[in-house]
């Protein structure tokens, strides 16, 4: 059995990232105390919504400084979608808004009034950059589904695991000694979604 | 490449999954919508909506329930609606499972509803679901599951949802559910050249032809219910007939061991 913490900071539906995690027989639980993430061996940072309010509610409750302790460990810890975000040094989402600093990348829009509409919503494919353990069984190409109006830009390409296009190539799956964040939700991207999970769930801890 | 969508449609009426025809939901198909799930889902579809359409507002715990069922063998993104009329039970929908919810007599009667879960969840949380029914061949908007007339053209109705705080739009053609004769693809193509978010189209379908033929009008997603209960592994079918007429689909998840 594996012991996830799923952070839950009141952004999105955690439901599905629990639903994956009882399918893929891992032992996952709903976290809101930032002092009991501690005990994991792993962490799922997800979220659905407006980067300044998550960041600012993660601060406010001192779950930020809570993940900071946990990354420190040296611990599996994946991002997802907003989760992913949330990882990079700021994002233009609204303003401008610091974030946990983790990868050197910034968060900004899709360029606009180019024919594509917004958000990126749907199923798009997966340009492996880099051989991974977390890639293990994923063939090239292969489709995740995507909702998100923001992408992130890495400043350094070796963070980049993984592309996509969409106008623009962006990072799709980014990583980073024991951090992982994919833009996608792989709890909603069926086969390959639950083996990328299975794939995170098996790093040494 | 960004891919074109299958959404399989589960129409529930007190909790069971029923036919439609233009409204109308008498012929139960499946008694337990998890059966319809594992009948018709597996791997080709790429997405599942789930819509109540029971008279009574006393059906909302059991529909709850029921996409609690179901979101548990989902794992595609899962939209809900039907009887959305306050914020408390948007959120018990989406504790559920639920990914987005689908939002259409609300749109008339409670626009601030769907403004405030639109800025609390992200637009993206929001399908905006139009119900299209032509009188003397001039299409207007009905609500309260087609039976109010909002005398509103669907272009106008479409552009205002997404204001209001839809991130997607859902078209449906009361004339054309159950029919047979594919989409309404005039209005389909009217509301997609008015709209700069993804517009799923619904309503009709009874050839896979006609799910190419909604692609073609401009649809980013195309939606069916009744079809997909007709025939073994038919949303599969219909993904390998939609690839084999140039429609870019995403291929079942294959993972090497």
């Amino acid at each position: 059995m594996s012991q996830v913490a799923v952070v839950d900071y009141g952004m999105g539906n955690l439901r599905s990232v629990m639903n994956a995690m009882a399918e893929l027989g891992a032992s996952a639980e709903l976290i809101v105390d930032p002092d009991a993430i501690d005990r994991f061996e792993r962490l799922l940072l997800p979220g659905v919504g407006a980067f300044a309010q998550a960041i600012d509610t993660l601060r406010k409750s001192g779950m930020a400084a809570a993940l900071e302790r946990f990354r420190a460990t040296g611990r599996p810890v994946l991002g997802i979608c907003l989760g992913m975000q949330l990882m990079c040094d700021a994002s233009e989402e609204d303003g401008d808004h610091g974030g946990l600093g983790w990868i050197p990348a910034r968060v900004i829009s899709f360029p606009r009034n180019q024919g594509r509409k917004i958000p990126h919503m749907g199923w798009n494919g997966l340009h492996l950059a880099r051989t991974d353990p977390i890639f293990d069984g994923v063939e090239e190409a292969s489709d995740v589904y995507f909702v998100h109006s923001y992408y992130v830009a890495c400043e350094q390409p070796s963070d980049v695991l993984a592309s996509t296009e969409y106008g623009v190539s962006f990072a799709s799956v980014i990583g980073r000694d024991n951090i992982y964040g994919m833009q996608f939700h792989p709890e909603k991207s069926q086969s390959i979604g639950l083996r990328l999970l299975a794939n995170f769930l098996r790093l040494p801890a | 490449m960004l891919k074109s969508r299958l959404i399989a449609v589960l129409i529930l009426r007190n909790g069971q999954v029923v036919q439609s025809v233009r409204f109308k939901h008498t012929n139960v198909i499946h008694s337990d919508p998890v059966h319809a799930i594992e009948a018709f889902n597996k791997w080709a579809v790429d997405e599942i909506a789930m819509i109540n359409v029971s008279r009574e507002q006393g059906s909302r715990d059991q529909f709850a329930e029921s996409v609690a069922k179901v979101s548990r063998h989902c794992f595609v993104p899962l939209s809900v609606g039907g009887w959305i009329t306050d914020a408390e039970y948007a959120h018990t929908l989406l504790r559920s499972g639920a990914d987005k919810l689908i939002i259409n007599s609300a749109l008339a009667d409670d626009p601030q509803l769907v403004t405030g879960l639109s800025v609390r969840l992200g637009r993206q949380c929001i399908v905006g679901s139009l119900d299209v029914k032509r009188t003397d061949g001039k299409p207007t908007v009905f609500v309260d599951r087609a039976r109010r007339d909002t005398q509103q053209d669907p272009v106008s109705w479409a552009r205002r949802a997404c204001e209001i705080g839809a991130g997607e739009i859902l078209f449906n053609s009361i004339d054309h559910d159950g029919a047979r004769k594919g989409y309404d693809l005039e209005t389909l193509r009217q509301i997609g050249a008015a709209v700069d978010v993804p517009v799923i189209a619904f309503g009709g379908v009874f050839t896979w032809n006609h799910l190419v033929e909604g692609i073609e009008a401009g649809a980013d997603a195309v939606a069916a219910a009744n079809i997909f209960h007709y025939s073994e592994h038919a949303t599969r079918k219909a993904k390998a007939f939609m690839a084999d007429a140039g429609v870019s689909v995403r291929k079942e998840g294959r993972v090497l061991v």
